[in-house]
C-alpha cells in the first residue's frame, strides 16, 4: 500500500541542498561563524536523508518566506 | 514609458538581488512601472531611498528580539477566549483552538488534544464526490463492530453469532466474505468459522471446541469487535468537504485522528499537500524544516482565528528557536534551553535561597554573561548598545603616534 514518496516534494518542505566543501567554507567565512553555531539538522531527518547529507555537511535551505518571498538559511548536519 | 527606461529599471533591479529581499524588489518593480515619465536619475533616487529605508527598518544588532517577540505574542494571548472548543471550518468536528491550542504548540506536546488532518486528493479523485468518498473509505478505520447489527454469545452451543448489517456493509463498500476473511485471520482458537444467510442477512458463526467458558467467549467477542477491517490506524472519522475554488469544485477530506505516514501512502491522496495538525508527526515524517513551517502556520492560524494581528516575524522567531537543534524543543517555564546557566539568574526566578545555598555548596562561578545577573550586580546589561565593548590594538596606536 505504501508508495515511495520523496519528502522534498511536500509543500511544507523547502529546498534542501548539500553544499560542497568550498562553498561551505565560503558561507562560514561570510557569516563569520563556526559550523556548530548554525542551526542543526539531524542526520536522521527525513529531508536530510533524501539528499544524503552526512554529519559535518552544511545544508542550504531555500525557503518560501512569508515576508521576503525567498529566504536562504543554512543548517549544520549533526549525528542523531 | 520608453523601452530604454524599462531596460534600465530591470538592470538596476537585478543589481538589488542580495541587497533587498525578493518581495520588495517585486513591489518596487510594479511601482516603478506604474509611474509615467521617469528619468534614469529618478529611478536611481527611488532605488537608493528604498535601500536606505530597508536598511533602517532592519533589526539592530543587540536588539532583544526574543523579549519583543514574547511580549508581542503574550499580550494578545491574554485577550484570547479561554473557551477550548471551536469548530474550524467543519461543523462536525470540535477542534482545540485559542489559548489551549497555543500552549499545546509551544509545549511541543507529542500528540495534540484534537488530532486532525486535511487530506488533499490527487487529480483523479478530487473533482468527483463519489471518488472522494472512495478514498475516504480507504482511510477511515472500519472495525467489525461498525458493520455488525447484533452479536450473541451462545454458551450452550459454544458459538458466537455475528449478524452483519447489509446497509452498513454497502456504505463501507464491503462484502460479507471480506469480513469473514478478517475474522478468520484473528487468532481466536476457534474450531470453525462459517458464513450463512438467515432471512437474507449475512451471519457469521464462530464455533469453539472443548468446554464452553464464558470468559473465553467474551474475550473472543472483544477481539472480533475491535478487529480492523480496513483503513489507516488512528483515523477515527473522515468527512468529505466541498470547496469551491476559482469556479472549480474540489473535494478535500478532513479527518478526526491523525496518521500522516499512513495516509500519505494511500492511493488517491495527494501526498505533496496533505497535512496534519500534529507537529511531532510532521517532524518525524517530513523533517525539521517542515516542522518549523508547521509551527508557524499553526500559531498564525490560532491567532488569526481569534482575530489577533501579530506580526509573523515574531512567530517565525519562535519557530526558529524551537527547531534550532534539529528537533522540536518546547518553550517551557524556563525558556527553551531549560535551566539557566547563571546562579543569580536562577535565584532571581524562584526559590532564591535554595539556589544560592546549592551554588555555594558546589562552588559555582557566575560569569555575569546574561541580562538578569547584570541587573542584580548593577552593571550595564548585555543588550543593545550594552553589548558592544571597545577593542584596541596597541600596535596600531604606536604607529599612529610615531607619525
Amino acid at each position: 500500500m505504501v508508495r515511495k514518496f520523496n519528502v522534498l516534494e511536500h509543500e511544507l518542505v523547502p529546498v534542501h541542498e548539500v553544499l560542497d566543501v568550498r562553498e561551505a567554507l565560503r558561507i562560514l567565512k561570510q557569516l563569520r561563524v563556526r559550523p556548530e553555531k548554525l542551526p542543526w539538522i539531524r542526520e536522521s531527518d527525513p529531508a536530510a536523508k533524501s539528499i544524503d547529507a552526512k554529519p559535518g555537511d552544511i545544508v542550504r535551505i531555500i525557503r518560501k518566506s512569508h515576508t521576503a518571498k525567498k529566504a536562504i538559511s543554512y543548517r549544520y548536519v549533526v549525528t542523531g | 514609458m520608453s523601452k530604454e527606461i524599462h531596460e534600465y529599471i530591470e538592470k538596476k533591479l537585478n543589481e538589488l538581488i542580495g541587497v533587498l529581499p525578493e518581495s520588495i524588489i517585486e513591489e518596487l518593480r510594479v511601482k516603478l512601472k506604474e509611474i509615467p515619465d521617469l528619468s534614469k536619475d529618478e529611478v536611481d533616487k527611488i532605488i537608493k531611498l528604498t535601500v536606505r529605508e530597508y536598511r533602517n527598518a532592519l533589526v539592530e544588532p543587540g536588539e532583544a528580539v526574543g523579549t519583543v517577540a514574547a511580549q508581542s505574542i503574550g499580550e494578545p494571548s491574554t485577550q484570547m477566549t479561554l473557551r477550548t472548543f471551536h469548530y474550524a471550518g467543519v461543523r462536525e468536528f470540535n477542534v482545540t483552538l485559542g489559548l489551549p491550542r497555543l500552549i499545546e504548540i509551544v509545549d511541543a506536546r507529542k500528540t495534540p488534544s484534537t488530532p486532525m488532518m486535511t487530506v488533499y486528493l490527487d487529480e483523479e479523485h478530487k473533482y468527483d464526490e463519489q471518488k472522494a468518498k472512495e478514498v475516504a473509505r480507504r482511510i477511515e478505520v472500519t472495525k467489525v463492530e461498525n458493520v455488525v447489527s447484533s452479536i450473541e454469545t451462545d454458551l450452550f452451543e459454544n458459538i458466537i453469532r455475528i449478524t452483519l448489517d447489509p446497509v452498513m456493509l454497502k456504505d463501507k463498500g464491503l462484502t460479507p466474505e471480506q469480513v469473514l476473511k478478517i475474522i478468520e485471520k484473528i487468532k481466536l482458537g476457534a474450531e470453525e468459522i462459517t458464513l450463512n444467510y438467515e432471512d437474507n442477512k449475512p451471519v457469521i458463526i464462530v464455533k469453539f471446541a472443548g468446554e464452553p467458558e464464558a470468559a473465553k467467549l467474551s474475550k473472543a467477542r472483544e477481539k472480533i469487535m475491535s478487529a480492523k477491517i480496513k483503513g489507516v490506524k488512528g483515523i477515527k472519522r473522515v468527512i468529505v468537504q466541498r470547496r469551491d475554488h476559482e469556479g472549480k469544485t474540489e473535494y478535500v477530506l478532513i479527518t478526526d485522528g491523525s496518521n500522516l505516514a499512513g495516509v500519505l501512502g494511500v492511493k488517491g491522496v495527494d501526498p505533496t499537500k496533505t497535512t496534519t495538525n500534529s507537529i511531532s508527526e510532521i517532524e518525524s515524517v517530513l523533517g525539521i524544516e517542515a516542522a518549523r513551517e508547521a509551527i508557524i502556520r499553526e500559531i498564525k492560524g490560532v491567532l488569526d482565528e481569534q482575530g489577533l494581528d501579530v506580526d509573523i516575524r515574531h512567530i517565525m522567531l519562535v519557530a526558529d528557536i524551537m527547531t534550532w537543534t534539529g528537533r522540536v524543543r518546547q518553550v517551557g517555564r524556563h525558556g527553551v534551553t531549560g535551566e539557566k546557566e547563571s546562579v543569580l539568574a536562577r535565584a532571581a526566578f524562584e526559590v532564591t535561597v535554595r539556589h544560592l545555598y546549592d551554588a555555594a555548596a558546589r562552588g559555582e562561578l557566575d560569569e555575569l554573561k546574561g541580562v538578569t545577573e547584570n541587573v542584580i550586580v548593577g552593571q550595564v546589561v548585555p543588550v543593545g548598545t550594552g553589548m558592544v565593548t571597545l577593542q584596541m590594538k596597541p600596535s596600531i596606536t604606536r604607529k599612529a603616534g610615531s607619525n
